[in-house]
């Protein structure tokens, strides 16, 4: 079993040396900044955080207003929030006026657990990659968060930074580069392939040792970002191994698994099964106990895989069926003619 | 009392009534747009471009300007007529508004068009944008002066917002208006365009907001109350406004929804009515009388 690193933790240090890097970095909060460990930031650089209290569309506002005066904002607030109460801002000044936010999404999916579905964010992927402008990023545990959150503070325009509210397992060490808007091939099979984010990453890998056992080769690639979304990956995994399986802590809706239908439906089309939440809100109870019951168990995967590869087979045999048809009215024809 | 001579308040009198004139024409060659709330704002913005304003046109990014955020983005014809005859953009190009392949979006758009410094539109925004531009000026500090160029400039540049009254119905505004008295922005001044009307009917009955400059005095904003139309009272309180160390400032300007047009004036029908030949040429000979009434 990996270790189990708090992820919030992992982003309050890394917010710190940002902080440290970039004099332009200014970190605002919505009053949760002992949720976020954004406080962390604050205790190092208190004249550049700032509270505006429990107001998210101020949040975003405001740090539309330090963003066209050319600071570097980090907003911070639930998922939910920023998803939904604060949409409009971020519609409005983030994408369409350009201001270069970013909007450190704590808490997401279901990770606040026991705050219920109020807390949770199940349609936040959704949301925002339908936004013109908008890139989303989904860091697969604590490294990714240390290697990903320079890049987000130099990327071009906003921002959304999907961070889990608990410990999750160490995937990765100082070997992992990944790099915005490239996906990340951890385990190659020639059966399937499972697209990945967030935890679903370790659950992932976890779901491909299982169907090894099984006989079943599936490969494992990262999705760390779902906008702008690395389609030549998506698209070389379709054609190699002709299966797709989606996993995320999110809707079957929109997210991951809709941003990767939109692309095999139009340029390669394979079967293809989305692992999530099935449109529905979940509810209180342990954060692992409500992954696996809501459809996100590593079981789900690997079931998931299965029927991908089957699916695969069927659509593979009944190709074969055809092609001998055609091969025997040609013949038919053939003989035909001859006579 | 500050001191503005009678030639400058009779000047920025005459521009605001010249560009109600070609805000009519916009937007009657358009047969889109705001006319009400475009027309109670002519003296507020004619002041602050033609006069309270430090900005350059030749420059639209020059770091250390004043800030115009024109929050009730909807009524854009007049701040568009403001920037183009201050010079950020060409006159002629007036005519595009609201037209395909044009800078001048419906709605402001700060990308496409130089001066404007915030998409604008959907209500309520200004406050808190206007808030984070105030602490990042605040954040420069006071800088050492040096020459006369433009870019020469002792302090960082001021932030304005351009309100409209049916639009501090919005939460938002409220959010933001408590983070500017908190981080004590003096350098933020907000000018209520207070027409009274809003999109179907009178703000007094849509949404009360009376008292309205208690409410902003409780909010812990510097508070005065002007006739909006008068530009010598426009001037003065931006000036009073700006020596206000640590807190925002709010000017309240009493003003009229349609202002110089008989029959547009007062009557919420004209936010967002567009007129007929015969209304737009009586319009136009109104607004073409009060012109002359300030030129002689």
């Amino acid at each position: 079993m990996a270790e189990l690193v708090l992820m919030r933790k992992a982003y309050g240090e890394a917010l710190v040396k940002l902080g440290q890097a970039n004099p332009d970095v200014v970190v605002l909060s919505a009053d949760v900044s002992n949720s976020d460990f954004s406080f962390m930031f604050q205790e190092a650089f208190p004249d550049r955080f700032f509270n505006v209290g429990i107001a998210e569309q101020s949040l975003v506002d405001v740090a539309a207003g330090l963003a066209y005066s050319g600071k570097i904002p980090f907003a911070n607030t639930f998922a939910f929030l920023f998803a939904t109460r604060a949409l409009e801002m971020i519609r409005t000044h983030l994408c369409y006026g350009e201001a270069n936010v970013k909007l450190m999404a704590t808490y997401a999916g279901i990770s606040d657990s026991f705050d219920g579905p109020t807390h949770h964010a199940i349609t936040d992927i959704a949301i925002l990659r339908s936004l013109p402008n908008m890139t989303v990023v989904v860091p697969g545990d604590t490294v990714a968060v240390a290697k990903l959150l320079p890049q987000v503070a130099e990327w071009k325009g906003p921002v959304y930074f999907r961070i889990n509210r608990n410990e999750v397992p160490v995937l990765f060490d100082d070997t992992y580069q990944p790099v915005i808007g490239k996906a990340v091939r951890l385990r190659s099979g020639k059966d399937v392939t499972i697209l990945c984010c967030g935890l679903m990453v370790s659950r992932s890998l976890e779901a491909a040792q299982k169907l090894a056992e099984q006989g079943i080769q599936a490969g494992v690639t990262e999705i760390h970002t779902i906008k702008p979304l690395d389609e030549q990956a998506i698209l070389q995994a379709a054609q190699e191994t002709g299966a797709l399986v989606t996993a995320e802590e999110h809707s079957i809706l929109g997210g991951l698994g809709g941003a990767v239908a939109e692309v095999v439906c139009d340029r390669c089309p394979v079967p293809l099964k989305r692992v999530g939440l099935a449109d529905r809100f979940a509810e209180t109870g342990p954060y692992a106990t409500l992954l696996d019951h809501y459809g996100m168990a590593v079981e789900d995967i690997v079931k998931a895989a299965q029927k991908a590869v089957e699916q695969k087979e069927r659509l593979a045999q009944k190709e074969r069926l055809a092609q001998k048809e055609r091969l025997a009215q040609k013949e038919k024809l053939a003989q035909k003619n001859e006579l | 009392m500050y001191y503005h001579s009678d030639q400058l308040v009779r000047e920025i009198t005459v521009k605001a009534q010249a560009f109600r004139i070609q805000v009519l024409k916009m937007i009657y060659h358009a047969q889109s747009g705001h006319l009400g709330g475009a027309f109670s704002a002519a003296e507020i913005l004619a002041a602050l471009y033609f006069h309270h304003l430090q900005v350059d046109p030749a420059n639209p990014d020059w770091p250390d300007r004043d800030r115009l955020l024109f929050s009730k983005g909807h009524a854009c014809a007049m701040l568009y007529t403001a920037l183009a005859y201050r010079g950020f953009f060409p006159v002629e190009e007036l005519l595009t508004f609201r037209q395909f392949n044009s800078r001048l979006q419906g709605h402001p758009d700060r990308i496409k068009t130089p001066g404007v410094e915030m998409c604008a539109g959907p209500l309520g925004h200004g406050i808190a944008v206007g808030v984070g531009m105030a602490l990042a000026q605040k954040m420069k500090g006071i800088k050492p002066s040096s020459g006369s160029a433009p870019s020469a400039r002792a302090s960082a540049g001021r932030v304005y917002i351009v309100l409209g009254d049916g639009e501090i119905n919005a939460g938002v505004i409220w959010e933001g208006a408590l983070a500017a008295a908190k981080y004590r922005l003096g350098n933020l001044t907000a000018i209520l365009d207070y027409n009274g009307i809003q999109q179907t009917g009178a703000t007094a009955d849509v949404l009360p907001t009376e008292p309205i400059a208690d409410k902003w005095e409780a909010f812990g904003w510097h508070v005065q109350e002007i006739h909006g139309h008068n530009v010598g009272e426009i001037l003065n309180a931006l000036d009073r406004a700006d020596e206000v160390h640590a807190r925002p400032s709010m000017i309240i300007a009493r003003t009229t929804k349609g202002k110089g047009v008989s029959f547009m004036e007062y009557d919420h029908r004209w936010h967002g009515m567009i007129p007929n030949q015969e209304q737009y040429e009586k319009a136009l000979a109104e607004l073409e009388e009060g012109l002359k009434k300030w030129q002689n």
